[in-house]
């Protein structure tokens, strides 16, 4: 008996030695390293996921599987779209209901620019692993992808002129109402005068997938074309992950520059970083046209992982379930956005599904969660805006506040309600 | 009960917008207009009888177009708050009035007339009652503890809640399609020439007027519609005066509630409705009362009718209108262009903070 009592203190009085040793050698490492390491470390994994993710253990409790390559790629390019809105929403505070609609605009310069859909002209440019007999426009995805988040930036400016001198709530409205004609024009446009632009409801498909070319493959072995490849998915995994890499630098590198300082300065208080000299519309149209262009690079991506453009997808629950990964993460929080983001896309894709499988046959409750899931995200919504507004995982900047004592919380986004 | 001008000067903000406000913009603007009338015209000159019959439908719509733009209309005037649960309790409401008239009480188009009076006008008592407590539990829940925060957290919340009651909809009345449009026969009441007025629109427009007469009283004559006027000008100040602030809020919310009940039985009579037509329909009773001035009861109203009347000319119409799958793109073209060029709206005032 004696023995066995002993046991586990050893156990655990070597564990926490082992953790004192470890935490020593820790500090010993220089900062930077300190706050490299679990990046580097949690990009490692997640770049390695396809690898081991047939080694993941199935039929897990309550989740039963982990996500499958296609569902994690379909998580990246909504985390793309969720960091892209955390800069208008986040950072400088406009309340955006309409951020499908550069969704759509990504999606159908995708479309309009690597498909076959203008069968009268004949126009390659770098177009990879495709027949130059092909009618229609192909350029290489890859600039395509830079294409799209330029029109869908210069989209942006378009809407935001006439409406960004608008008070915040206006704003939400105006949006809202892009949000909603931008589809309907796309369903209704297949007939402008006898001219095809965008296929009507049937959208437009198939579209070209990335690819390096025949060059490039030869000298460092990059795909061809990602269609034709085997592992097409884990291809499309891999690229997802560089462009969402680059969509954080960026993202992380514009909140810390001079035009994010003043993006958080019209968040805080407009009326006085206008006083301070803070050139309201140009910057406001600035944090418009830059969430706009992440948006247009996310759709068009998406777009030709899932190989069309439909006019379906363009609803507004996509704005509001985009609008609920910045609010659960934390407006302004761009780490906070990435893990909502993934896990609320893994919810909507797989994750309810799945639960909701679990609590049927293990449990006597029989509801159908699926059903009413944006119900949920409505609840989400609701209870993080009463009980936790800054978020999971709050910014910095705002968590500092708090602790200091600094502003009362109520003075943030935006001006404070008479 | 029209917001009216805060007491403060002009801000640093208002400087540079009322700058950046040409005369080019008004000339784009009276040349939009001008378009919009040759169009009607137009219409008007090559069949003047289809032209009146399809006003009439447009007229009817915009009834109850603009009940739920008074809504709207009521709760932004007190808390500045875009209440986007409003076009789902519509919705919820109208679902329930179905289920009151068709299940409880058995209503059918063969039911006497008295008894189909009758029973319409205890379903609308029943309905009303049930939107004007859900409004209200919504505002008691979600909107009265954030009306100290800024004002996206609480329009945030609106979209929660807005998500939350069309789920709650979805949920217990599926996605099918509701419809009473048979309990009224659309029988021409009377016809004048080649024009004609069905019933259930004549009864639409019958309820529709005294319901707008009494809210007009309710504002203008009664002691809670001052107390209404007081608050939405300065919460404090009201408050100073012996206002209780937080019950007149909720006596808005139930009027709105109340108004959102009789427009969804009403909508119920005429057209279609499911879970998520509050969601389209509130877009365009927030787009009427955006066009007559927010916070202004007569503005919701006329509004709301102009709103009926474009959608109803675009798709009835046959010479140069755009057709019905275009009118939520044109409901929304007007709701932009009305902020451009004339953010306070046909019949408001400018206040300080713009718009």
């Amino acid at each position: 008996m004696a023995t066995e009592g002993t046991a586990p203190v050893g156990f655990r009085d070597r564990l926490r030695g082992f953790r004192h040793e470890l935490g020593r050698e820790w500090r010993r490492l220089p900062p930077r390293a300190r706050s490299l390491i679990p990046g580097i470390a949690l990009l490692a994994l997640a770049a390695l996921y396809p690898v081991y993710y047939d080694s993941l253990p199935t039929s897990v409790p309550v989740i039963q599987n982990f996500p499958s390559v296609s569902t994690a790629v379909i998580m990246i390019v909504f985390i793309m779209m969720a960091v892209g809105l955390n800069i208008v929403v986040g950072y400088c505070g406009l309340l955006d209901l309409g951020y499908v609609a550069f969704y759509a605009v990504g999606a159908y310069t995708a479309g309009w620019l690597a498909s076959g859909h203008f069968q009268q002209v004949k126009l390659h440019l770098g177009s990879a692993g495709i027949s130059t007999e092909l009618r229609g426009i192909h350029i290489n995805l890859w600039i395509v992808l830079l294409l799209a988040g330029c029109l869908t930036a210069l989209a942006g400016i378009l809407i935001g002129l006439p409406t960004l001198r608008l008070r915040g709530d206006y704003l939400a409205i105006v949006t809202l109402g892009f949000g909603e004609i931008i589809p309907q024009f796309v369903r209704n446009a297949d007939d402008i005068g006898g001219f095809n632009l965008t296929a009507g409801s049937f959208g437009i498909n198939p579209i070209d997938t990335p690819g390096f070319g025949t060059g490039l493959n030869e000298a460092l072995g990059l795909p061809v074309n990602f269609q034709q490849s085997f592992d097409r998915i884990n291809l499309f995994y891999w690229s997802a992950l560089a462009l969402l890499m680059i969509t954080i630098f960026c993202s992380v590198q514009l909140r810390d520059s001079r035009l994010g300082r003043a993006w958080i300065a019209i968040r805080e208080d407009e009326t006085a970083a206008a006083a301070m000299g803070v050139p309201l519309m140009r910057t406001k149209t600035w944090s418009y046209a830059i969430g706009a262009f992440f948006g247009g690079v996310a759709g068009a991506f998406y777009a030709s992982f899932k190989g069309g453009a439909f006019p379906s997808e363009f609803y507004f629950n996509i704005s509001v379930f985009l609008l609920c990964m910045v609010i659960l993460g934390g407006m302004g929080s761009v780490w906070g956005v990435v893990v909502a983001g993934a896990i609320l896309t893994w919810l909507n894709q797989e994750g309810l599904a799945n639960i909701g499988g679990w609590v049927n046959r293990e449990t006597p409750l029989r509801f159908d969660v699926t059903e009413v899931q944006f119900g949920l995200y409505g609840i989400i919504i609701v209870l993080m805006m009463l009980f936790r507004p800054v978020g999971l995982i709050p910014e910095g900047r705002r968590k500092r506040e708090l602790e200091q004592g600094g502003l009362p919380t109520d003075t943030l986004y935006g001006e404070r309600h008479e | 009960m029209t917001v009216e001008a805060k007491p403060e000067g002009p801000s640093p903000l208002q400087a540079l917008r009322r700058r950046r406000r040409p005369s080019v913009i008004s000339i784009i603007g009276i040349l939009f207009v001008a378009l919009f009338v040759l169009v009607l015209l137009r219409n008007f000159i090559a069949d003047p009888e289809q032209f009146i019959n399809i006003s009439l439908i447009g007229l009817t719509t915009g009834a109850v177009y603009a009940l739920v733009a008074l809504g709207y209309t009521l709760v932004y005037g007190i808390l500045q708050l875009i209440n986007f649960a409003h076009g789902d309790v519509f919705a919820l409401s109208g679902l329930v009035a179905y289920s009151i008239a068709i299940n409880v009480l058995n209503l059918t188009a063969d039911t006497a007339a008295i008894a189909l009076i009758g029973g319409l006008a205890l379903t609308m008592l029943l309905t009303g009652a049930f939107a004007s407590s859900l409004n209200a539990t919504i505002e008691f829940l979600a909107y009265r503890r954030l009306r100290n925060q800024p004002r996206l957290t609480m329009l945030i919340t609106a979209v929660g809640m807005s998500f939350i009651v069309q789920n709650v909809a979805l949920y217990f009345y599926g996605v099918g399609f509701y419809s009473a449009a048979d309990l009224i026969p659309s029988t021409s009441a009377f016809t004048i020439g080649e024009i004609s007025i069905a019933w259930n629109k004549l009864t639409v427009v019958l309820v529709t007027i005294p319901v707008l007469f009494i809210l007009t009283w309710l504002v203008k004559s009664t002691k809670q519609g001052k107390a209404m006027r007081a608050t939405a000008q300065d919460q404090d100040a009201a408050a100073m005066m012996g206002i209780n602030v937080n019950r007149t809020i909720s006596f808005t919310f139930l009027l709105a509630g109340a108004l959102a009940g009789a427009a969804g039985l009403l909508f119920l009579l005429l057209f279609n409705m499911r879970y998520d037509t509050g969601f389209e329909l509130g877009l365009i009773a927030f787009t009427a009362a955006v066009l007559g001035g927010i916070g202004n009861l007569a503005g919701a109203t006329l509004g709301g009718i102009l709103i009926g009347l474009i959608q109803a000319w675009n798709e009835g119409l046959t010479h140069w209108t755009a057709g019905g799958s275009w009118t939520r793109s044109i409901v929304f073209g007007i709701l932009i262009a009305i902020l451009v060029f004339r953010p306070e709206g046909l019949l408001g005032e400018r206040t300080p903070e713009g718009a």
